[in-house]
């Protein structure tokens, strides 16, 4: 399957072992990655709160780049900010014929056109894994069951929150995808309180004790539930919860040392991967317990 | 009929016991509400069973609760509704539920009894303290203000705010900081600084930018759109208040705030993806990267935040090459060109798909044009 690939900012910036580990993992999985290099930044929210027009454009910019891949079945993207993001701005665009041609003009000078398409999507890689890989193709590639590895899922706010803007209608079951997935790489899925909850990342530079508290606070929830460590499809999820975990640790006032996996992390190491070349050595907190459950996994 | 199972949360202060779940079955049409459910189960079963409830029609409020964990008007959800998603299994239930619908009391405030919480002591002091009144300027006309029906299109969807609570309760950053003041409190504060007649729209923004636990303390969530009854999306009017508070004012708060948002939007405006290394210390320099390493204020927070930046540049997710160095996009003129095409402008255009309804509401071409959110009005 071709995808039109906007692998995000901080995938290639803060978190490059999540790019990396993407692009090991996917001819694993008969994903071929066309990366959308001239392609710009989502805006996160930020661009969104500054001017609505600007970041509408600067989005379906990015649309029109993926559309324009030959053969592809869609766009993809690594990172719940991005799809969260993308898909506020794709809403708007479809909505309003008028709207999407004021936008449109902006591109125009690039000869770019973003065109509402029913069956043109743009699906982070939890999305398409699931709904059109297919989880009986992902256990038919599992080499490496990640047996007794204990996983706490971790969404990111922005594939959960809104359900309305976020395809839930089609696909209930999105906010249990995750689960899903942990269990077809054979690791068990852990419950605790914070999977869906917010990681605190947005308000890192105005607010550090809301959001290091948040951080830390489902970091030690997951601990509590005996999670080895944690698993998210979010790079921003992933540096409050791993970077900063030191930190969140003070404004929780407990220790806390639990890894936390990028989601193609997980699913590489059930792949066969090693831990090394899908950059688990460049984590802030130690993977060293996950390793070497996966070692002994591979020695049975 | 069917029956149905309610697992509800008891408390009663002057028993001087702990909460404890009580199950319920009634038996009600698919189509009746979850307060009909507890309402007969109170009328049948236990009549100290509380909750607050009026309308049962979605307009009053009251009955605010959590179902299956997710915030909700127990009048405007069905029983059938909530039943499939209890068997689905809720996200998070605190209880364990085989199956029954779980009706716990809503969050981020005190339990007074049962179902009821004390919204006066969190929900009503937030709206106060956002002088939830107009405050106009000069002798009031002699009828009534006079204001172009245009002009309060914008606050119509901050207006439909019934007061219910559901926001506060599903609130992510209220959950870690109770003194922040909240998804509704803050759209009732955009009903007003979005209001003509109003005269103290800088004041307004000036406060709520410059508290710890105001615009700035809202960690964008989602949670309370998400919840909400009326459609409000009180954190999208929260994002308003930012723009107006940055965009019209230049408000250089001291959260930070004005100096992220700017930060943000010039580095990429300049490189195109996110210059995140200079992220920070523009962040605290109000957008300025020589401020944000110069001002005393800045310096301290760049040396608060340097063990994170030391701990990823050991573990090599980042190169020292990578602080100092980050490449344009190859096309980078283009966006800079859209950037200048639309920020030249005075006017910031906003479609709000409250206003003009979203996909499927209406066909495509009765749809209201474009909506022109005012530019500066200062």
């Amino acid at each position: 399957m071709r995808v039109a690939y906007w692998p995000g900012c901080v995938s290639r910036g803060f978190t490059p072992e999540l790019h990396g580990s993407m692009e090991l993992v996917a001819p694993l999985l008969d994903i071929e990655l066309i990366e959308l290099d001239r392609a710009n930044c989502c805006g996160a929210g930020v661009i969104a709160e500054h001017n609505q027009e600007l970041v509408d454009t600067l989005n379906a910019r990015t649309f029109a780049m993926a559309q324009r891949v030959a053969g592809s079945a869609g766009m993809m993207n690594i990172c719940s900010t991005c799809q969260g993001a993308q898909s506020e701005c794709q809403q708007r665009l479809d909505a309003d014929d008028d709207y999407r041609r004021l936008i449109n003009q902006h591109l125009r000078p690039e000869g770019l056109e973003y065109k509402r398409g029913d069956d043109w999507t743009n699906k982070n890689l939890l999305w398409l894994l699931v709904e059109e890989i297919g989880l009986e193709k992902l256990r038919e590639r599992v080499v490496r069951p990640l047996e007794g590895l204990r996983v706490a899922p971790f969404y990111g706010c922005y594939i959960v929150r809104p359900t309305g803007r976020l395809g839930y209608g089609e696909f209930p079951d999105r906010d249990r995808y995750l689960e899903w997935v942990i269990d077809a790489v054979g690791a068990t899925p852990v419950e605790y309180a914070g999977s869906h909850k917010c990681c605190g990342f947005p308000v890192i530079t105005m607010n550090k004790a809301t959001s290091l508290r948040q951080a830390g606070r489902h970091l030690a929830d997951a601990i509590d539930a005996d999670a080895d460590c944690l698993v998210t499809p979010c790079p921003l999820c992933h540096l409050n919860l791993d970077l900063q975990q030191p930190d969140a640790a003070k404004f929780v006032e407990r220790p806390l040392d639990i890894p936390v996996l990028h989601f193609p992390q997980m699913i590489g190491l059930a792949l066969g991967l090693e831990p090394k070349e899908l950059g688990m050595g460049k984590h802030v907190v130690r993977t060293r317990d996950v390793e070497r459950k996966v070692a002994a996994l591979a020695a049975v | 009929m069917p029956d149905y199972t309610l697992k509800i949360r008891r408390y009663d202060p002057e028993s001087g016991d702990a909460a404890y779940w009580q199950d319920f079955t009634v038996d009600l049409a698919p189509e009746r509400s979850v307060l009909d459910g507890i309402l007969r189960a109170r009328d049948q079963e236990d009549g100290s069973l509380s909750i607050r409830c009026s309308c049962q029609a979605a307009i009053c409020g009251s009955c605010g609760v959590r179902i299956n964990g997710k915030s909700a008007l127990a009048c405007n959800t069905k029983l059938s509704d909530a039943a499939e998603r209890a068997q689905r299994g809720g996200i998070n239930n605190e209880a364990t539920s085989n199956g029954a619908i779980v009706v716990e009391p809503m969050g981020n405030m005190p339990v007074l009894k049962d179902l009821i919480v004390d919204m006066d002591a969190v929900h009503w002091k937030k709206i106060q303290r956002v002088v939830p009144w107009l405050l106009p300027e000069g002798e009031p006309p002699e009828r009534e203000y006079i204001v172009d029906a245009e002009a309060m299109i914008d606050v119509t969807q901050s207006m439909a705010c019934i007061q219910c609570g559901a926001c506060v309760s599903a609130c992510l950053s209220m959950e870690v900081d109770p003194e922040f003041i909240g998804p509704a409190a803050l759209a009732k504060a955009y009903r007003f600084v979005g209001d003509p007649r109003d005269a103290h729209h800088e004041d307004r923004l000036r406060d709520l930018a410059e508290d710890p636990h105001g615009i700035y303390d809202c960690t964008h969530c989602f949670a309370c759109i998400e919840v909400c009854p009326k459609d409000v999306a009180p954190m999208s009017q929260i994002m308003r208040l930012r723009r107006r508070a940055t965009g019209d004012y230049a408000i250089k708060d001291s959260n930070n705030g004005y100096g992220h948002e700017k930060a943000f939007v010039d580095i990429v405006e300049r490189w195109g993806t996110l210059h995140e290394a200079q992220l920070l210390p523009r962040s605290f320099g109000d957008g300025s990267l020589v401020k944000g390493q110069t001002r005393p204020a800045a310096v301290k927070q760049l040396i608060d935040s340097a063990p994170a930046a030391l701990r990823g540049l050991a573990r090599g997710k980042v190169s020292p090459r990578k602080v100092l160095i980050h490449p344009k996009l190859p096309d980078q003129k283009e966006v800079r060109r859209i950037y200048e095409e639309i920020e030249g402008r005075d006017e910031r255009i906003e479609l709000n798909l409250y206003i003009v309804g979203e996909e499927g509401e209406g066909g495509a071409d009765d749809k209201e044009p474009v909506q022109g959110e005012s530019g500066a009005e200062s």
